[in-house]
């Protein structure tokens, strides 16, 4: 793979490096604790007895599992792939040390360096406001900025939000996306373990995002993370996730719910850069309300895994709210990426938009699966949705499953779908350039991608600019 | 005296387009310092040769050789050819979402260059060649050929011209679709780009061109062949009589 095309970004530096060894590498680690495979009541007990959780909670979990063995799997989507699931295969609950640091120094050498690596410190002391690093079960590292510390600013893993603000945890645990919501939601509710606790006091803008990183790290790990965002009137904060694991040749689960709260006139933006390995199941719920005059924007980058399913939802409650959600997908071979987008207007003066973009190569498979849903009495709505597919290769395929109920005549909504194919006249002109045909191909990648990748603080720019000429090269087009 | 070489040459081209021939063994030398003009009506197979001599998938040269500065061009894939020295200026320039003209330009000059030289000299030159031809910097920003209007993008054509600095330039109807104003402007891009160094191969419905940028030959062209070939007065007379003049006098050849 040439030159020319990382002048994209000058900072495009470290190609042809594969996942692998990037980010697919994994450490020898002695566990704290480390259960058995399979998932029973005992587990739960287990981990909520680990964490000296209050009973409500572990009454809570206990709960939360009959649910999930009551629940089918789901009937739609992959169902083949979504069976092969094996879950008494797969490790419920690992503490990887005993605690928590807030000094990277103390943290055990072999995870910082998987930090090192993945170079979160060094994205923390450049633009952060604060950060988070879960490995496997337990979030290993955590700091917050003093001067937001200050303000009032919460920004805890979410084992720590519950003990020491229970009463807030207490009041919205669960009450945006219950247990038996779906099949695993009701999982996550019953094992959750770390995740994000963010609390923002009213009329306060934190204008350095807030970042957690996830990392598995283990074989047939379940990480089932637990995000709870309250923000309340006036302020705003960007939260940035991003998720890598390593290669290997059997499953591994990601389930995690996420659930956020922006009240009055408050702003949320939420950006998901995962980038899991093939072997990574990735199933996620995550919800936010939004009341009057909020905006909630979901900014969700799916890369990796071998079949990811997530439809951040939005769920506008007060007059004026807005809500956005914009994601893109890169389905390579042997993936599919069923992802999404839902919005339920339940008040009026309310708009949304949503833009779906996906990309499918080799055999690689990409669906979006959209709700849009306007009440009755939601009056003067504005509702926008494009869905952009980009296909390359002779096997790649892509899927379209839009829904539209809208109960009222008193709304504005625009709708546009479209599939295209890398066009051989646009490779022509792009290489009677000088371009070599996979730097045409990933130029007009990158192109379609832009208007996420422009969404994405630089340093995420670049790196997901990069994650995409991995998967493009070897591309046979 | 050393014989004169020339910059670009092909023999006996032969086009096919989904299995018609549509060009049928076109032949021309063109010098270092020249200007020709290819013309002819529509379907007369000109944007076909331009496409074929370039590269295009879609235009099979079934029959013929084509050779710039001794470099036989059909044995490289249009990215070489584009390397060695060919340009294209497109007709119809296409869409690249996302992909902003400074940094398509940036990758196509950069792709000329030895790998770890400074770049740091492109943006002046960029901003130069664009006041040259008129172009608002804010437009280095924009999409390439997003959204365009049909004079816009001939111009960006010419930007990558002068930006590309080729040693043979192919512009294929690159007056269609201007106003005066613009021809002049787009005329002037091309006169400042040419030189005793460079060849320049216009390929045109109209005269009208022919104003501002001088052929040296004029070719016209009709059913996939040349018919006719003269010097610049010839265009003057195809633009009085017509096409069908031509076509007259051919036809009278072939009884003859």
């Amino acid at each position: 793979m040439s030159e020319q095309v990382r002048t994209q970004n000058e900072e495009l530096n470290l190609i042809g490096q594969d996942y692998e060894s990037r980010y697919g590498f994994h450490d020898p680690v002695e566990y704290f604790h480390k259960g058995a495979k399979g998932i029973n009541h005992e587990v739960v007990e287990m981990i909520s007895k680990m964490k000296k959780e209050p009973r409500w909670m572990t009454e809570r979990r206990h709960e939360a599992l009959d649910i999930f063995f009551e629940k089918p799997m789901p009937r739609w989507g992959n169902t083949k792939l979504l069976n092969e699931i094996d879950f008494d295969n797969i490790y419920y609950y690992m503490k990887p040390i005993e605690d928590q640091k807030d000094n990277w120094d103390d943290v055990p050498e072999y995870i910082k360096k998987t930090f090192d690596r993945l170079g979160i410190p060094e994205a923390e002391k450049k633009f952060l406001g604060g950060v988070s690093a879960q490995y496997e079960s337990e979030v290993v590292y955590h700091s917050l900025q003093k001067d937001l510390e200050d303000m009032g600013v919460i920004f805890l893993d979410m084992d720590s939000g519950l003990r020491e603000y229970e009463d807030i945890v207490k009041q919205y645990f669960g009450t945006i996306i219950p247990s038996n919501d779906n099949k695993f939601a009701a999982l996550n509710s019953a094992v959750w373990s770390g995740g994000t606790f963010i609390y923002i006091p009213p009329g306060l803008d934190v204008k350095a995002p807030l970042q957690a990183y996830f990392r598995i790290n283990a074989e047939n790990m379940g990480q089932f993370e637990r995000t709870l965002i309250i923000v309340d009137k006036g302020s705003r904060v960007h939260y940035i996730e991003g998720c890598t694991a390593p290669v290997y040749s059997t499953n591994s689960l990601h389930t995690a719910v996420v659930e956020m709260i922006a009240l009055e006139d408050s702003y949320i933006r939420y950006t998901t850069i995962q980038n899991w390995s093939r072997n990574i199941y990735n199933l996620v719920t995550k919800r936010a309300n939004v009341y009057k005059n909020a905006t909630v924007e979901w900014v969700d980058g799916n890369l990796g895994s071998r079949l990811t399913m997530k439809y951040p939802c939005i769920q506008l409650l007060g007059e004026g709210a807005k809500g956005e959600i914009l994601s893109v997908a890169f389905a390579g071979i042997d993936q599919h990426q069923d992802a999404g987008a839902k919005v339920i207007h339940f008040a009026s003066n309310t708009s949304s938009r949503i833009t779906s973009k996906s990309i499918s190569k080799d055999n690689g498979r990409a669906s979006y699966r959209g709700l849009v849903k306007v009440h009755k009495n939601a009056k003067n709505c504005k509702v926008s949705v494009e869905c952009d597919a980009l296909l390359i290769g002779e096997d790649a395929r892509s899927d379209t499953y839009p829904t539209m109920e809208i109960d009222n005549d008193q709304v504005k909504i625009e709708h546009e779908a479209r599939v295209s194919k890398v066009a051989e006249e646009q490779l022509f002109y792009l290489t009677s350039r000088g371009l070599s045909e996979d730097e045409a191909r990933l130029l007009i990648v990158n192109g379609f991608m832009e208007p996420f990748t422009k969404e994405l603080p630089m340093e995420y720019a670049v790196e997901l600019n990069r994650l995409i000429e991995l998967e493009m090269e070897g591309s046979i087009g | 005296m050393t014989e004169r070489k020339p910059l670009f040459e092909f023999k006996n081209v032969h086009v096919k387009v989904d299995e018609t021939e549509v060009v049928n063994g076109v032949s021309l030398k063109i010098y270092p310092g020249e200007t020709h003009a290819i013309m002819g009506p529509n379907g007369s197979g000109k944007s076909s040769l331009a496409n074929a001599l370039m590269g295009n998938p879609s235009y099979t040269i079934t029959k013929g050789e084509v050779y710039l500065d001794g470099e036989n061009m059909l044995e490289m894939e249009p990215d070489k050819r584009s390397l060695a020295g060919l340009f294209l200026a497109f007709q119809y320039p296409l869409p690249i979402p996302g992909v902003t003209v400074a940094n398509f330009l940036r990758s196509a000059v950069k792709a000329r260059r030895a790998k770890d030289d400074d770049m740091s000299d492109f943006r002046k030159t960029l901003k130069a060649e664009m006041d040259g031809l008129s172009i608002d910097h804010p437009f280095a920003a924009r999409y390439l050929n997003d959204g365009f209007s049909g004079g816009e993008k001939k111009r960006i054509e010419i930007l990558q011209l002068a930006m590309l600095k080729p040693k043979m330039a192919l512009l294929d109807e690159t007056d269609s679709g201007l106003d005066i104003d613009a021809l002049k402007i787009v005329a002037q891009g091309i006169n400042r780009f040419h030189s005793d160094k460079n060849g320049i191969l216009l390929i045109t419905h109209y005269q009208r061109m022919l104003n501002y940028v001088k052929p040296d030959f004029v070719h016209v062209m009709m059913r996939g062949k040349f018919v006719k070939e003269g010097g610049p007065g010839l265009a003057m007379e195809l633009e009085e009589k017509g096409y069908e003049w031509v076509e007259q006098e051919t036809a009278q050849k072939v009884e003859v």
